[in-house]
């Protein structure tokens, strides 16, 4: 079993290696492509011609693109990240603080979804087809098909603006005690909650509902099992692997995905850096955040896969 | 003797996935006396399974009982709340299910899953329920009893999975035992095992059962009486004896008529002067994974198989599941390419791939699969299908094809009507008619029978294979016939081969099986099939080629 796992681990590891590659690959030609020039955009619109190229003879850019990702590659491979083009500090630093912030935020909505989703998602499928599930249903539709921005958005408007309850802008930095600290976080939270949760209901639902027609749980109702016991000990094990796989797909959209909500609420978070980065052309910066995201990506599946591993019996005793 | 199933004008409505609503049992009387073993037979359909699950109180999704009522021990299942029935399952009324397999949860060990009756009723403390369940695994005749239950289902084998589920059964003691075509998935040498150790483990607890079954001759060795179902209605009840001897109703003829295809007679055909071999296989050697440096596959199925066939003449290929048969049909075909040894048509030898060989070749040799439901396209209309190889193999199209496909339909015994239906919409036995149909179309002369008829109601399986006769000697079409069931090969073909893990054991005259097998494997099969005799199983310890065999096996 051991070995299984890691063979399947090296092997996975080496794919992400493979994948980096070609992201950073693409993200730095994709930004090449960008117009505009960072040396004539940090020294704005009165600065001399001389200036812009002396300033890009500084910075290497007077070199071929290829020759700079290969330069960048190798900074990568010795663990620097490189300097930012924009106030030229180091990437590492800039991106330590958004990323825990960023993490955070993460970890928090996934605390406050991943339950939800599963009751919810078992539940509708314990009660196919009735009042309660058409709602869950609906519901989740619903949320899918409405943009993010615009459930922050009437977030604000509902909770800050008419309520007053909540703060309109989640600043983690001045943060005294629990209370405030929910309420920081409340509207990011909810919003993004919405979002990633929507999906896992329906993934949890419809595998808990196809191990629930299989003959094994019949057996286990002649058997004269409760309803509970039929769902929690007999179709949840066996529709483990796919709800975690659909779990991993949500989550990996806490990281990269949600610039968004970050921008809305103003929160520091990595998101949110990457996309100043794109403004400025900063592109140590971008392709640092691009791997980041690429990186926990392909981590999350990874270990997805290896729940699905460890709760298959067929699987684990190979 | 008092009658622990009383069911009374028992009615159960189904609806459809169009939304109609349809009455599957149309007032059933049953009773079952203690310690009486009952049959529940009838085809695919006739709702012998539905009546089975109300005894525990339980209908299919979509099912709901209408009427009448069912007696367990002194109480109606029907009128039950449902804390009530689950407190009935599997202490009072316990179920076999049809597939062992299936009905096990892959992700729990098997122990887990036996005890878990007297876990959830509170019968007993777990030490103790564990303990039982040892001792029910000896009595059903498992080995390693003690460490069995440690392991996952799939560590273990069908017939073992069938004995366990019924310790599943036992370990709550129960008044009565439901059977759901409890041995229908196995191959005929486990089947005995399984039944044997059914038989003795209720003769000793004096248990009533109830057994639902397709098979007559089963059904025969297990059972004291037998209820003939059709279409949700009882057609007979008699004495196991009395059905299978004196049959009065109609359906109840038809059944051991089935039971008895009529044999062939092999001077009843033409006998060509000197009979021309079409299809040649010799030193076949096949199986599935990477190919290592001895050139042979990482799972060897097929061993060094030689085989002829005759043009106009029938082969049947038996043996039990995993011994190869169908892996000879997919080397023949092209399906998957032989490790070693040749494939040879009409003296040429055949491509190792379906790609590798020429459209005439492919035309001339066609296989029709086991299962219709997933051989046939589901979104396609029958007609499209059966036209598919006209275009393909003959480029006909417009009225030529349109006229051929009727022929075909009125050839497989179908009206021109269902051209315009989806497989869906067609019984298991039209299915299997169009399946065969697709296979004409081609006009092979060669065609690879892998199973067609084990998927069927015995009824409905006999007629196929009368329509498999008449087309051969219509067409002079040649057949190789896989089956794990001897009575149908001994009805279709001339020569049978007996494969055994991967290895052509014996190969014979079909007319010659009863008698003639020499190899113990051959031998142990070939009275390993029930016969039509109420006594056959129980006389079953006499025969030495089944105790040789076993002891071989």
């Amino acid at each position: 079993m051991n070995a299984l796992i890691a063979r399947l681990v090296a092997k996975r590891l080496g794919i992400m290696l493979i994948s980096l590659l070609i992201v950073a690959f693409a993200v730095f030609f994709a930004t090449e492509l960008l117009p505009g020039d960072v040396a004539q955009i940090l020294l704005g619109q009165s600065a001399t011609p001389e200036a812009v190229a002396g300033l890009r003879k500084a910075m290497h850019l007077d070199q071929p693109a290829f020759l700079r990702f290969l330069y960048w590659l190798g900074g990568l491979m010795t663990g620097d990240l490189g300097r930012s083009y924009a106030n030229n500090r180091e990437v590492a630093d800039l991106i330590a603080g958004r990323l825990a912030n960023s993490l955070e935020l993460a970890f928090v909505t996934t605390l406050f979804s991943v339950p939800i989703a599963l009751t919810l998602g078992i539940t509708a499928a314990m009660f196919r087809g009735s009042t309660y599930d058409r709602l869950v249903s609906v519901f989740t539709v619903s949320v899918i098909s409405i943009p993010e921005f615009m459930v922050a958005t009437l977030a604000v408007l509902v909770f800050a603006v008419y309520l007053k309850w909540l703060p309109a802008l989640s600043v983690a930095n001045d943060v005294h005690g629990l209370g405030e600290l929910l309420r920081i976080y409340a509207m990011p939270v909810i919003t993004l909650s919405f979002v990633v949760s929507a999906q896992m209901i329906r993934m949890t639902r419809a595998a808990v509902i196809d191990t629930l027609d299989t003959a094994y749980v019949e057996m286990a109702l002649l058997k004269g099992a409760s309803r509970r016991r039929i769902v929690l000990k007999h179709a949840l094990p066996n529709a483990l692997g796919p709800i975690v796989n659909a779990m991993a797909l949500s989550l990996s959209y806490l990281l990269g995905g949600v610039i968004i909500v970050e921008t809305i609420f103003n929160y520091p978070g990595v998101a949110k850096l990457m996309v100043d980065a794109v403004s400025t052309r900063d592109l140590p910066l971008i392709q640092s955040c691009a791997m980041i995201f690429c990186v926990s990506y392909l981590l999350l599946i990874l270990i997805a896969d290896l729940v699905a591993i460890m709760a298959n019996p067929r699987l684990r005793n190979q | 003797m008092g009658k622990i199933i009383e069911i009374r004008d028992l009615r159960v409505e189904a609806k459809t996935d169009s939304g109609r609503v349809v009455e599957i049992i149309k007032g059933v009387d049953l009773s079952v006396a203690d310690g009486e073993i009952v049959a529940l037979i009838g085809e695919s359909g006739s709702g012998k399974t539905t009546i089975a699950l109300t005894l525990l109180g339980h209908t299919r999704p979509g099912c709901a009982i209408t009427g009448g009522e069912v007696v367990v021990a002194g109480r109606d299942t029907v009128t039950m709340s449902e804390a009530q029935k689950r407190a009935l399952r599997g202490t009072e009324v316990a179920y076999v299910p049809q597939s062992a397999a299936a009905a096990f949860n892959p992700s729990k060990t098997i122990m887990d899953q036996v005890v878990e009756v007297a876990k959830i009723h509170h019968l007993m403390p777990l030490p103790e329920a564990r303990k039982k369940a040892v001792e029910l695994f000896k009595a059903l005749a498992l080995p390693e009893p003690e460490t069995i239950g440690q392991r996952y289902p799939h560590q273990v084998s069908g017939g073992q999975l069938q004995r366990l589920s019924a310790a599943m059964a036992l370990i709550g003691d129960p008044k009565v035992m439901v059977f759901d075509e409890p041995t229908t998935a196995l191959d005929v040498t486990t089947q005995i095992e399984v039944l044997r150790a059914f038989k003795s483990v209720m003769r000793e607890r004096g248990m009533a059962g109830i057994y639902v079954s397709h098979d007559l001759a089963v059904v025969a060795q297990i059972a004291d009486r037998i209820v003939v179902l059709k279409g949700g209605e009882v057609q007979e009840v008699g004495t196991a004896e009395t059905i299978i001897n004196q049959p009065t109703h109609s359906y109840t003829k038809a059944l051991i008529e089935a039971f008895h295809p009529k044999g062939r007679d092999p001077d009843a055909r033409p006998e060509s002067a000197e009979p021309q071999p079409i299809l040649k296989v010799s030193g076949l050697t096949a199986g599935y994974g990477a190919v290592g440096s001895d050139g042979l596959p990482k799972f060897v199925i097929l061993k060094d198989i030689d085989l002829e066939l005759e043009r106009g003449r029938s082969l049947g290929v038996i043996g039990e599941s995993g011994s190869g048969k169908s892996t000879l049909a997919r080397v023949i075909a092209g399906l998957l390419p032989a490790a070693k040894g040749s494939v040879a048509m009409d003296g040429v030898s055949l491509g190792q791939r379906t790609k590798d060989r020429s459209k005439e070749e492919l035309r001339k040799l066609q296989i029709v699969f086991q299962l219709a439901d997933t051989a046939l396209n589901p979104n396609k209309p029958v007609g499209a299908i059966v036209a598919r190889p006209l275009a393909f193999y003959h480029g006909m199209g417009g009225r030529e094809r349109e006229a051929e496909v009727d022929r075909l339909l009125d050839m497989v015994r179908l009206p021109k009507a269902l051209r315009h239906r989806l497989p869906s919409e067609l019984s298991g036995g039209q299915k299997q008619r169009i399946n065969f149909a697709r296979a004409l179309a081609a006009r092979p002369e060669l065609i690879l029978c892998d199973e067609i008829t084990s998927a069927l109601d015995t009824v409905v399986a006999a007629a196929i294979l009368e329509l498999l006769d008449e087309l051969q000697r219509e067409l002079g079409l040649t057949y190789m016939f896989i089956s794990h069931d001897l009575s149908t090969v001994e009805a279709v073909c001339d020569r049978v081969a007996v494969m055994y893990r991967g290895e052509k054991v014996e190969e014979m005259p079909t007319s010659r099986m009863q008698s003639g097998a020499e190899h113990p494997y051959s031998k142990l099969l070939i009275a390993s099939v029930p016969k039509l005799d109420t006594g056959w199983l129980d006389g079953l310890h006499q025969n030495p080629a089944i105790s040789e065999g076993m002891n071989r096996a």
